[in-house]
């Protein structure tokens, strides 16, 4: 028989997991913890100053104009949604298909959707022009008749299918915490870690009826998060899709965003779980080798995935004999902004290849950059679809370009100092592994290891 | 911060007293709730740090009831996406958009959709917290441990057939590593 790896390496004990994961939450970090912690803050600051401008002087300090009215908002708007997604397969998809292997990394997958998912939902916000007024987006009733939202909009589906995309998702996250928060609690010596991991912990106390209720809930989470999160960005290519534009209007949408919100959002797993292996060494057991290995394998065929996709637009734009749907595709590989799309190719299609190597799939510093560089290929991917579509349309007398300025660089790169700052907080402030979780799947009290469960 | 610790006792909920016997694995313990049950005990706890294989089946839990709640609050989601899209698209104030009927069903999809899946999934966390009665202020820790890598047993004294000096001997039988009176 061929013999499995270990899922946690190091032969733990239960008491030895439950003294890695707590006493990293208990423990004050390191320099290096504060160097990165440090940088997230001042892209965070960048971010406040540029998104405080939009906000105060106008949506005319950004690129955005006749014709290219959806620019660096709406691309890292899809950008960050996109990134969200992997965090619900680890945690969500993989469980519901028994995935063991998922344990170690769901836990901070799933803090990454979130943080993902609360930077992604500035920018629609800004985008508006008056985020005073967002609420307006929102069903209400009101005094000017009341007037609804247009429900037949896809803008309004987005606003719904975010805002429960991120509640479902914070609450996914949070529960499967409440047990390990409780182990936080009894080991506290301090008085006020106890009292605030007791309050964070709802005073659970891991009775079998309760566990039995918890592991059911669990479940049905997974359950509902697995076909929300297929829905969450097939709406959001549906803001592109049902508008009439050559470029937008397209019916592999849906499965084409879905396939690369995975690759992308694997990507960040990828990078970031490279930055935990750096910052907490002890997390080496945990996150194995094995892991990243297997989220690489994902990552490139997903990247055959979008590769298969940007093929056949093109495929399909020539067999439609529509000649501006022609003229939109060469025009996007060909045309002024084709630079975009070459950097996109790249980065998508031809780099993720090295991972066909064992020697690439398992070394550090090539994942990290290849991981990297998808992060950059799938945001291009985004700009490719909205800006190039834009700035020639129908008639040769509306065409124009599109020009980054401060404002652009400032939110899309200060949106990084928001995400790695709350990523950054959470590493050391809450469970990064899941304890009860990990337990379960570890070879210990248990013939051969073969009947771990959730 | 006495007014806290005054808050915090106020609040504390009624712990009952009892026996409580810890074991060092999963196994034993799961063996050990079998054989309880056996002898007739019903209100007994189980209290590990991870959900354990065949304790429901050991001590005759039965199958969540929250799927149901999920089911029912999940339709109660479907019909106010219907209803909400309806209402308002076609009944309180009709406009015309898109040369779309009134009731564009297809358009509401979406809608509707994201209604069913937000009532089911807060519902099920709704029926978990309330059910296990949180959130609960402080409760009795019978052993710090138990939520780390011990495992344990806690029979009250409002049980059928309690007496403690025979409860406490038949813990140390079924090879329990630390037996004590306490309050859960």
């Amino acid at each position: 028989m061929i013999r499995r790896a270990p899922l946690v390496l190091g032969n733990k004990t239960l008491a030895n997991v439950t003294q890695d994961i707590a006493g990293l939450v208990e423990s004050f970090p390191g320099p290096k913890y504060f160097l990165g912690l440090g940088a997230a803050l001042f892209l965070l600051a960048i971010f406040g100053v540029a998104q405080g401008s939009i906000a105060a002087i106008g949506m005319g300090l950004m690129g955005v104009n006749h014709p290219v009215g959806w620019g660096t908002d709406i691309v890292t708007f899809v950008f960050w949604i996109g990134i969200g997604h992997a965090g619900t397969l680890i945690s969500a998809v993989l469980f519901l298909f028994r995935q063991k292997w998922r344990t170690s990394i769901a836990r901070t997958a799933e803090a990454m959707t979130v943080f993902a998912v609360m930077t992604a939902g500035v920018f629609p916000i800004l985008h508006t022009g008056r985020p005073w007024v967002a609420y307006w987006l929102l069903p209400y009733p009101n005094q000017r008749g009341p007037l609804w939202v247009n429900f037949r909009s896809p803008l309004v589906w987005d606003v719904f299918a975010v805002s429960t995309y991120a509640t479902v998702s914070a609450v996914f996250w949070y529960i499967g915490m409440v047990p390990d928060l409780a182990t936080i609690r009894d080991r506290a010596q301090n008085k006020w870690r106890k009292r605030i991991y007791g309050a964070l912990s709802l005073g659970w106390r891991g009775t079998a009826r309760n566990w039995n209720h918890y592991e059911m809930v669990y479940m049905l989470l997974a359950g509902l998060s697995t076909p929300l999160v297929l829905s969450v960005h097939s709406i959001v290519s549906f803001d592109f899709a049902v508008a009439n534009l050559p470029g937008w209007h397209t019916t592999i949408f849906p499965p084409y965003f879905v396939a690369g919100a995975i690759f992308s959002g694997f990507g960040m797993v990828v990078t970031l779980m490279c930055i935990v292996r750096e910052l907490v060494p002890v997390f080496k057991d945990y996150i194995t080798m094995n892991h990243m290995e297997a989220m690489n394998k994902i990552i490139m065929a997903t990247g055959l995935m979008v590769g298969y996709a940007y093929g056949s637009e093109f495929f399909m734009a020539w067999y439609s004999g529509i000649e501006y749907e022609q003229f939109a595709f060469m025009n996007r590989a060909f045309g002024p902004m084709a630079w975009s799309y070459w950097i996109m190719i790249t980065c998508n299609v031809i780099i993720p290849q090295a991972f066909w190597f064992k020697k690439a799939r398992t070394s550090i510093p090539i994942m990290f950059v290849v991981s990297i560089f998808v992060n950059i290929g799938m945001w291009f991917e985004r700009f490719v679809i909205t800006v190039t579509s834009l700035h020639r349309d129908f008639l040769p007398a509306n065409w124009g370009e599109f020009v980054f300025t401060w404002a652009d660089f400032g939110a899309l790169f200060g949106s990084f100092g928001l995400f790695f700052t709350l990523f950054l907080l959470y590493i050391r402030l809450l469970p990064a592994i899941s304890i009860a979780e990990v337990k379960p799947v570890l070879p210990v009290g248990r013939e051969g290891g073969q009947h771990g469960h959730h | 911060m006495d007014i806290i610790d005054k808050l915090i006792a106020k609040a504390r909920p009624q712990a009952e007293r009892g026996v409580a016997g810890i074991w060092l694995d999963e196994k034993s313990l799961v063996e050990a709730a079998r054989q309880v049950r056996a002898k007739g005990f019903t209100k007994f706890e189980a209290i590990s740090p991870y959900p354990m294989h065949d304790i429901d089946e050991a001590m005759g839990i039965p199958r969540s009831f929250i799927p149901w709640v999920t089911f029912v609050f999940g339709l109660l989601g479907f019909s106010f996406g219907v209803w909400l899209t309806w209402w308002t698209s076609a009944v309180d104030w009709p406009l015309i958009i898109g040369g779309k009927p009134m009731w564009s069903v297809p358009a509401f999809i979406p809608i509707i959709f994201e209604c069913t899946i937000l009532f089911g999934a807060l519902s099920s966390v709704g029926a978990l917290i309330i059910k296990c009665g949180l959130p609960q202020v402080d409760p009795p820790v019978i052993d710090p441990d138990l939520s780390s890598h011990k495992f344990g047993l806690f029979i009250p004294q409002s049980d059928s057939g309690f007496d403690t000096t025979k409860v406490e001997q038949m813990l140390r039988d079924l090879g329990a590593a630390d037996v004590k009176q306490t309050e859960f």
